[in-house]
């Protein structure tokens, strides 16, 4: 149904790329981050799949490899994306578009 | 002995934060949402707490998936906000109230609610959003406050049905406090939306207001429902009705409906309000 419960498995699964993310609530990490990425994600130990899905910005790509969306949020803030971005980018909509659909929900 | 004054629920969207930064509560896109709370702060006027008990969920500020807890409660002094990574301004920090603290927590932990005790917790939008909407005046706030956090964030989060006897042990707890003081309970979160995977978006008008009517009269009917049949329903994130849950039930059977509001959408969500009090405090007013 399109959704990812975050449970034990995917929290094992994500905790490195988690991990990461959640750095990113001291701005000095973020700037470390922007100024050497592969660097940043190798300290912090991500897995192919989830460097990957860093290197390309990829939201389901991401959730796939284990992260949550609570973490997520704050490596998409790093390039200024909120969540009305991040959910264009996942449901493949234009941002104007899945903020309509949201319009439409209230009837 | 404490009296507990009542219950307000609300939304906490970090966009409401951001709204309120920038002053936009009067652009067409936010009045609806923000003119819901001039009826609230009119009865908080009225009823004049002087604490909130504020139940929330962290988002990765506070805890981590290294340690956390099912349920933590604050017994700090103050609560600071601090930077979520994602451009919200830090406000002010928030006086604590470490003897209610306690007590709260002996009490919690007598009727086995083993609650982890934190004397240094960050609160989040979650915390600070609901608070501005509340009074907008703030820093000073004219409260102190107890933090009582419910994870949300990884599985298996605790039922409905736990929640709600939270709720019933926390409200059980204030009444017992020896301290002449006015206490509000806070919950905070939801309604419907999903931030995540390829039903973002996701909102359901017709649960939602489904919760608002039971929470009012029947807050027991929302414990049938599964957590997984909960972020169904509501979505996700939507399962923060379980803040709400737990904060309607620190009132005892029988409350009435103050004033609600509900719009759609705000940022991803759902928003609403929901502000109940105790039968017998209407009846002595009226």
């Amino acid at each position: 149904m399109g959704t990812v419960v975050f449970d034990g498995v995917e929290a094992q699964k994500g905790y490195a790329l988690n991990k990461m993310c959640y750095s990113f609530n001291r701005a000095e990490n973020r700037a470390r981050f922007l100024a050497d990425e592969e660097a940043y994600c190798a300290e912090f130990g991500l897995t192919p799949q989830q460097r990957e899905a860093v290197r390309r910005r990829d939201v389901l790509a991401l959730i796939r490899a284990g992260g949550n969306v609570y973490y997520l949020a704050k490596l998409a803030g790093i390039f200024g994306l909120d969540v009305q971005d991040i959910g264009a980018q996942q449901t493949g909509m234009t941002l104007d578009a899945f903020k309509a659909k949201l319009i439409q929900a209230g009837g | 002995m404490a009296r507990q004054v009542g219950v307000v629920c609300t939304s906490h969207v970090p966009a409401i934060g951001k709204a309120i930064a920038r002053g936009l509560q009067q652009e067409p896109y936010w009045k609806p949402f923000f003119d819901g709370y001039h009826a609230v702060r009119g009865w908080l006027e009225k009823v004049r707490p002087d604490v909130v008990v504020l139940i929330y969920n962290d988002h990765g500020l506070n805890f981590f998936l290294d340690k956390l807890p099912t349920f933590a409660l604050g017994a700090a002094s103050q609560y600071r906000n601090a930077d979520e990574g994602w451009g919200l301004p830090t406000i002010a920090p928030f006086p604590g109230d470490p003897r209610l603290s306690w007590h709260l927590i002996e009490s919690l932990i007598e009727q086995e609610f083993d609650v982890t005790t934190c004397q240094e917790m960050l609160v989040d939008h979650a915390f600070a959003v609901p608070m501005q909407l509340l009074w907008p005046s703030g820093p000073p706030w004219p409260v102190r406050t107890v933090p009582v956090c419910i994870n949300t964030v990884q599985h298996p989060l605790p039922s409905a049905h736990r929640c709600l006897g939270l709720g019933r042990a926390l409200g059980r707890a204030i009444q017992a406090y020896d301290e002449d003081v006015n206490v509000l309970v806070l919950g905070t979160g939801g309604l419907s939306h999903q931030l995540d995977g390829e039903r973002a978006g996701f909102i359901n008008k017709e649960f939602d207001l489904l919760c608002l009517e039971k929470l009012i009269g029947e807050p027991e009917a929302l414990t049938r429902y599964s957590n997984l049949e909960l972020v169904e329903l509501a979505g996700t994130q939507g399962i923060e009705i379980l803040m709400w849950i737990a904060a309607r039930a620190t009132l005892s059977s029988s409350v009435a409906q103050v004033y609600r509001n509900y719009h759609i959408p705000i940022s991803n969500t759902a928003s609403g309000v929901l502000v109940m009090e105790p039968r017998h405090a209407r009846s002595r007013a009226a």
